[in-house]
């Protein structure tokens, strides 16, 4: 096959297979049985129309998006901070958004759409926290302040969320809080979706768009420059994209761990170290990994089980796999 | 209107954190096609001068002015397709291939959102070929040689088809095999019309190539000229603080400074 060819064969691969498994997994559930819905009950089964577009529609596009987003931010950040086991919620974000979200259950509503604004904010907040700290910091380089910063700010986070947790009603609000950061996509509605959409959408375009120039943004800094990159500049806006796109989906899925850092390793791992290759196989990967997992999340017991679980135990599972396979490489 | 590319004009600089004074009024001036070589001791200022002349560091005093024209009024962009670094080393965290690692040197001529074209991966291909390294195209960075990575940081270099080249120590990790293939591609380059500027310690590397040099020591420009003006012992001695001599052995310099001790 000739290596244009190849190359369409790979670009339509990279978009149809996200696609193909999110109308697969409209159908997988425990309705009418565990498993499989058989598509042609949708033509009698009001309640099966209604349960397909009212929930499992919603929510598995939401899935998608989110491990998009996460493999996404999570590629980005590897190459901005040239450490390939960062992951996109370290700068205070994760922490932050959990905060934010058992702040709001202990002394504001459980409402949703509260949590999850309250969620977004202080990840938001954690970021800029974290980014005030690293400027402020008088030891090392950029790129080990704003760690360190990202490292005492989660740190804080944590702690304050520790009190909440301790002053939580037990029967009630703590419960509530544990399932939010286990992570979990069960109360997204058609609303939560369009709420994140068009951030995700914005953030994953821009972060498409410059791919390649992340390569550059991955050498030090003063061969970047020579190579006439606005370093300050285009880091800034590669990481605000990253981080925005991050903030909002654990805004509404509470937070999912090791997607962000696993998938875009199995990308790099299938394309090499090439962002104009391997961040877009990283947003498709990511996007099927998450709707994979959340289907076994949803599917597996009568209860449901928390999709950060899930991702956490096939994330690690997969990343030990890799690490003691160094040799497990794919390239042409 | 001078004759000279490039013009250093007055320059003094020193770090925020620290106060001192890490260049001290340094002038000097680089005529299109030589080879200059700015000589001195480590921490003499080699590495910050060099950042200067690339727009990298703001100089507190003094200017630096590129066909006469200060490099301030230059964009970023075409300042880069005037003039490419290779630096003293690139630590290269993830596994680029050699040719993705040197198609980044296209990026002055591609706009934000564009992806390097067949063209440029001629151009990338041509510069491996130029040093000697096509058959590496498709090796792994990080698994090459010391020596290797040396001359795949200097074709990234030369993809970006300067005209002027500055290079931070470009011998320094190199074997003498790898030292003089170094050397004679750069003076090829300089053959071929290109500028060159490089930072050394070693005298040898200098005496090798230089047109002209720039003794530095301490923030200072000691002495500046032709290489026959320059490469003295009487100057080199007071560049290094140690004794140094310029000798003849049948007809070619060699430098001494010190023999075996017993």
């Amino acid at each position: 096959m000739k290596s244009s060819q190849r190359k369409t064969l790979q670009t339509v691969l990279l978009i149809l297979a996200p696609i193909l498994v999110l109308g697969f997994s409209l159908f997988i559930g425990r309705y009418p049985h565990p498993i499989w819905m058989n598509p042609a009950i949708l033509n009698e089964d009001v309640m099966a129309q209604r349960l397909l577009l009212n929930l499992r529609m919603p929510r598995v596009i939401t899935a998608m998006l989110l491990g998009m987003s996460l493999s996404a931010a999570g590629g980005v950040m590897q190459m901005l901070f040239r450490n390939p086991l960062v992951e996109p919620g370290f700068l205070g974000v994760s922490q932050g958004a959990g905060f934010g979200a058992a702040l709001c259950i202990v002394f504001l509503t459980n409402n949703p759409l509260v949590v999850e604004g309250m969620a977004t904010i202080f990840a938001i907040l954690g970021l800029i926290l974290s980014y005030f700290f690293a400027r402020r910091m008088r030891y090392g380089g950029w790129l080990l302040r704003l760690v360190l910063a990202g490292i005492a700010v989660s740190a804080l986070f944590s702690a304050g969320l520790g009190i909440l947790k301790y002053v939580a009603d037990p029967n009630s609000q703590l419960q509530e809080i544990v399932f939010w950061l286990l992570g979990g996509l069960y109360a997204v509605t058609w609303r939560s979706l369009f709420y994140i959409l068009p951030v995700v959408i914005i953030g994953l375009v821009v972060i498409f768009l410059m791919r390649w120039r992340l390569n550059l943004l991955s050498l030090e800094d003063e061969t970047a420059f020579s190579l006439g990159v606005s370093v300050g500049r285009e880091r800034t806006l590669l990481l605000a994209a990253a981080v925005t796109i991050t903030a909002v989906v654990i805004s509404v899925a509470g937070i999912v761990g090791w997607v962000g850092l696993i998938v875009p390793h199995i990308a790099r791992r299938l394309t090499g170290a090439n962002a104009a290759n391997f961040i877009p196989l990283s947003i498709s990967l990511g996007g099927i990994f998450a709707v994979l997992c959340d289907d076994l999340a949803r599917t597996l017991m009568a209860g449901e089980i928390p999709l950060g679980i899930i991702t956490s135990l096939l994330g690690a599972v997969i990343f030990i796999f890799l690490m003691v396979k160094p040799n497990l490489k794919v390239r042409q | 209107m001078s004759s000279s590319l490039l013009t250093i004009n007055d320059l003094s600089f020193s770090y925020e954190a620290s106060n001192a004074t890490v260049l001290n009024q340094v002038s000097f001036e680089i005529n299109a096609g030589t080879i200059t070589t700015i000589l001195g001791p480590n921490g003499a200022g080699k590495t910050t001068l060099l950042h200067l002349i690339l727009g990298l560091r703001k100089p507190a005093h003094g200017s630096i002015l590129l066909e006469d024209l200060p490099i301030d009024q230059y964009s970023r962009r075409n300042l880069s397709q005037w003039m490419g670094l290779v630096p003293q080393s690139e630590h290269v965290p993830f596994e680029y291939t050699v040719l993705e690692y040197v198609l980044l040197g296209r990026a002055p001529y591609l706009n934000p959102l564009d992806l390097p074209g067949e063209e440029d991966i001629e151009i990338a291909r041509s510069a491996l070929g130029k040093i000697g390294i096509l058959p590496l195209e498709h090796r792994i960075l990080p698994a090459l040689s010391g020596g290797e990575q040396q001359l795949v940081l200097l074709a990234r270099a030369l993809a970006q088809q300067p005209r002027i080249l500055l290079l931070d120590e470009p011998t320094s990790h190199l074997d003498l095999a790898n030292r003089n293939v170094t050397l004679s591609i750069l003076n090829q380059l300089r053959r071929e019309g290109t500028t060159i500027l490089f930072t050394t310690h070693d005298p040898e590397a200098a005496l090798i190539v230089s047109d002209n040099i720039v003794l530095m020591n301490s923030g200072h420009v000691l002495s500046t000229g032709s290489f026959a003006e320059t490469f003295t012992s009487e100057k080199l001695t007071q560049t290094y603080g140690v004794p140094v001599e310029v000798i003849k052995i049948d007809g070619i310099q060699v430098i001494k400074s010190m023999g075996r001790l017993s």
